[in-house]
């Protein structure tokens, strides 16, 4: 077995750059099992470019990515599944115009012995997933944009966990969603998080963060700010290193800190 | 029964103060799109009879026009998944001609005078097609290569295509036409002799009835299995007679199609077959290039819905983004897309330079335009993620109708192509009306 102090992810001094702006400039972060990370800042902080370089969607320019001790290769999304990286994004990727279940299947889809595939086995995989997470969905045979914004959540979800994750990254997902589905994607994180899954929450709600989150970092201008466990700190401290880049005592400052 | 329980599908509320039919429609699960279109389909059919003084409602000119729809049916389902994908393919007519030429000039030239194969040589049809389909899917992997690869847009690059092929069928025998083609290879454009007759008609039928039946009772049995809710028995037995009864329908009707008179007394002289009073009543039936077409449409209706490549298409088209998110190879698929609608244009030229017996640089002008049109009409939305070939084939009957009503009725032809340009614009806004009023 694994040293349990081995962090789940390690990325180290990851760099992006688009046409000469650093999106991400020589961020370190790292995600242990069970454990929450809040992942804080601005719009255009580089918070979701950095854990889009973790799932695959963009190519890092430089830096080392571990999982579980050891380098990985992550160049497409493909590769981030093969390590059980899942991720709920944002704008919620979901093909609008087919069901649920061929979203929640999509890229990984069940066949039958001779290779077609296999609807019935798929619809029922994800009546068992849909029912645990959203008991009240039952829209299974509509293509997904007629679906209302927390259901489509729900989906997307659902196909995060499908698949035994071992590291969920999960960004805004409580963005399009009602008082009372954000409270069932709060229990359902922690539910995650006692079966040993890491999750890396990125979300503009410092709110949300604290109610979930073992630990925080803050990102500004695509340098870390700093990161702190989420007891050390008060929510108005947190707010000045999202703001102002100033570090409370409680932090340990990162490349990003002011006066650094 | 043991499986009563599972039978009885949850009423819906609203069952009881339904009418008959959306009672049955919603019980059959039918589309009722393509519901509407076999509608206005039905009304073109009834109203170009009465307008031709009975003359479209024949047995001759359904049969006719069966055979008129092959090629362009056959192309309309690897268009279906082109626009499906967001994408369009502007150069299917001008792949058919090059395609056409190559296959004029391997039966006629290469294979009988280089390779010495005697003139209606088996091999001389194989390979002539083989090289055809060769061309064809290579043409399509290069466009969909620069497409998926190289980034530049399927309209550019199939509109270069346009351009390029068709100078290229003209290159290959410096514009001359190529005739006449292979005894054999004119089998796949139809005529008394390329069709099946009325026995191998009857067993397409058969075949064909049987395949309604098991599919629907797999689906049956399949949705038990997971004890899913199920459509009533009378829904079932309502699909399987319908189904069952337009094939036989179609069958009697190609099957009632006799040989022209000159033809069957030939055949029966040549065969030692005494002509009996009033002449020889020999049956066309199906006509091999539409069983072609009606192949065609099943195992791409097959490779749509029910393969993983057919999800992914789907999936492309609904939100691109979202496919290359969930680790789809997107690229692949696309260039895999192309070449599967290079593949079915070298079976249309086929089809198109057997029924004309000759291979021309004309061949095939002005297609592509007739597939995307089929494919629009079909319900296929150009925005991407929706159309199916079902639709399509429709679609492609539609056109083809229209054709061929007008040329019945005597219409001229600057009116025809008028005529088919409003039908387009007026069929796609209604679809858009029918999509609005949906949601």
């Amino acid at each position: 077995m694994l040293d349990p102090s081995t962090p789940l992810v390690e990325m180290t001094d990851i760099s992006i750059a688009f046409g000469g702006i650093k999106a991400v400039d020589h961020a370190s972060i790292n995600l242990h099992r069970g454990e929450v990370v809040g992942l804080l800042g601005h719009n255009g902080a580089g918070k979701s470019t950095l854990i889009k370089v973790l799932s695959g969607a963009y190519k890092r320019d430089a830096g080392d990515i571990r999982i579980n001790g050891e380098a990985a290769t992550i160049n497409n999304p493909r590769d981030a599944k093969a390590y059980g990286i899942e991720t709920i994004y944002q704008q919620l990727a979901v093909a609008d115009n087919v069901d649920a279940a061929a979203n929640l299947f999509l890229g990984r889809e069940l066949t039958t012995p001779i290779g077609t595939l296999d609807d019935a086995a798929m619809e029922s995989r994800a009546r068992e997933v849909m029912g645990r997470l959203n008991p009240n969905f039952r829209r299974f045979k509509e293509p997904v944009k007629a679906l209302s914004g927390g259901q489509r959540q729900s989906v997307a979800i659902a196909r995060a966990i499908l698949f035994n994750a071992r590291i969920l990254i999960m960004d805004e997902p409580t963005a399009a969603l009602g008082p009372q589905e954000t409270a069932q994607v709060g229990d359902l994180i922690k539910q995650l998080k006692s079966d040993g899954i890491g999750i890396f929450l990125i979300s503009h709600d410092i709110h949300d963060v604290f109610d979930l989150a073992d630990r925080l970092v803050v990102m500004k201008n695509g340098q870390v700010v700093g990161e702190a466990r989420t007891s050390d700190v008060t929510k108005d401290e947190v707010l000045g290193m999202i703001i102002m880049g100033k570090v409370p005592p409680g932090a340990r400052p990162g490349p990003g800190a002011i006066g650094n | 029964m043991a499986d009563q329980h599972a039978i009885a599908t949850p009423a819906h509320p609203s069952t009881f103060t339904q009418n008959p039919i959306q009672r049955f429609l919603m019980a059959t699960e039918v589309d009722t799109r393509l519901l509407g279109m076999i509608g206005a389909l039905a009304i073109i059919w009834v109203g170009f009879n009465i307008f031709s003084g009975g003359l479209f409602l024949t047995p001759r000119n359904l049969w006719n026009l069966s055979v008129q729809t092959a090629s362009v049916a056959v192309m309309v389902t690897g268009m279906v998944l082109i626009i499906v994908t967001r994408h369009i393919d502007l150069s299917v007519g001008s792949i058919l001609g090059l395609v056409g030429m190559v296959m004029g000039v391997m039966q006629t030239q290469i294979l009988p005078v280089q390779f010495g194969l005697g003139l209606g040589h088996p091999l001389i049809w194989c390979l002539s097609l083989l090289t055809g389909l060769i061309v064809g899917v290579g043409i399509g992997a290069m466009q969909g290569a620069i497409i998926a690869y190289l980034r530049v847009p399927a309209f550019i690059v199939t509109l270069g295509g346009y351009l390029v092929w068709r100078g290229a069928a003209w290159w290959v025998t410096m514009g001359r036409t190529v005739a006449p083609m292979d005894q054999t290879f004119q089998l796949i454009g139809g005529g008394p002799a390329g069709s099946v007759g009325s026995t191998w008609s009857w067993v397409v039928a058969v075949v064909a009835c049987a395949a309604i039946v098991a599919g629907l009772y797999f689906g049956r049995r399949q949705r038990h299995r997971f004890n899913f809710p199920q459509r009533p028995l009378w829904a079932e037995a309502a699909l399987a007679i319908l189904g069952c009864g337009a094939t036989i329908g179609a069958v009697l009707v190609a099957n009632s199609y006799p040989w022209p008179v000159r033809i069957a007394e030939n055949y029966a002289n040549a065969n030692g077959i005494p002509v009996p009073e009033g002449g020889l009543f020999i049956s066309h039936g199906i006509a091999i290039p539409v069983l072609i077409a009606i192949g065609v449409g099943v195992a791409m209706t097959f490779l749509a819905s029910r393969t993983r490549f057919g999800r992914y298409v789907y999936a492309m088209g609904g939100n691109p983004e979202a496919a290359e998110l969930a680790g789809i190879n997107t690229r692949w698929v696309t260039v895999k897309i192309f070449m599967l609608m290079g593949g079915l244009c070298a079976i249309a030229a086929a089809i198109s330079s057997a029924r004309l017996n000759a291979a021309t640089n004309a061949l095939g002008t002005l297609d592509e335009l007739y597939v995307i049109a089929a494919a629009v009409i079909g319900g296929t939305s150009l925005a991407g993620g929706v159309g199916t070939i079902a639709g399509a084939l429709l679609g492609a009957v539609v056109m083809q109708s229209l054709q061929s009503g007008m040329v019945l009725m005597g219409l001229d032809s600057p009116l025809q192509s008028i005529v088919v340009g409003v039908v387009l614009v007026f069929a796609v806004w209604l679809d858009t009306l029918y999509r609005r009023n949906k949601h």
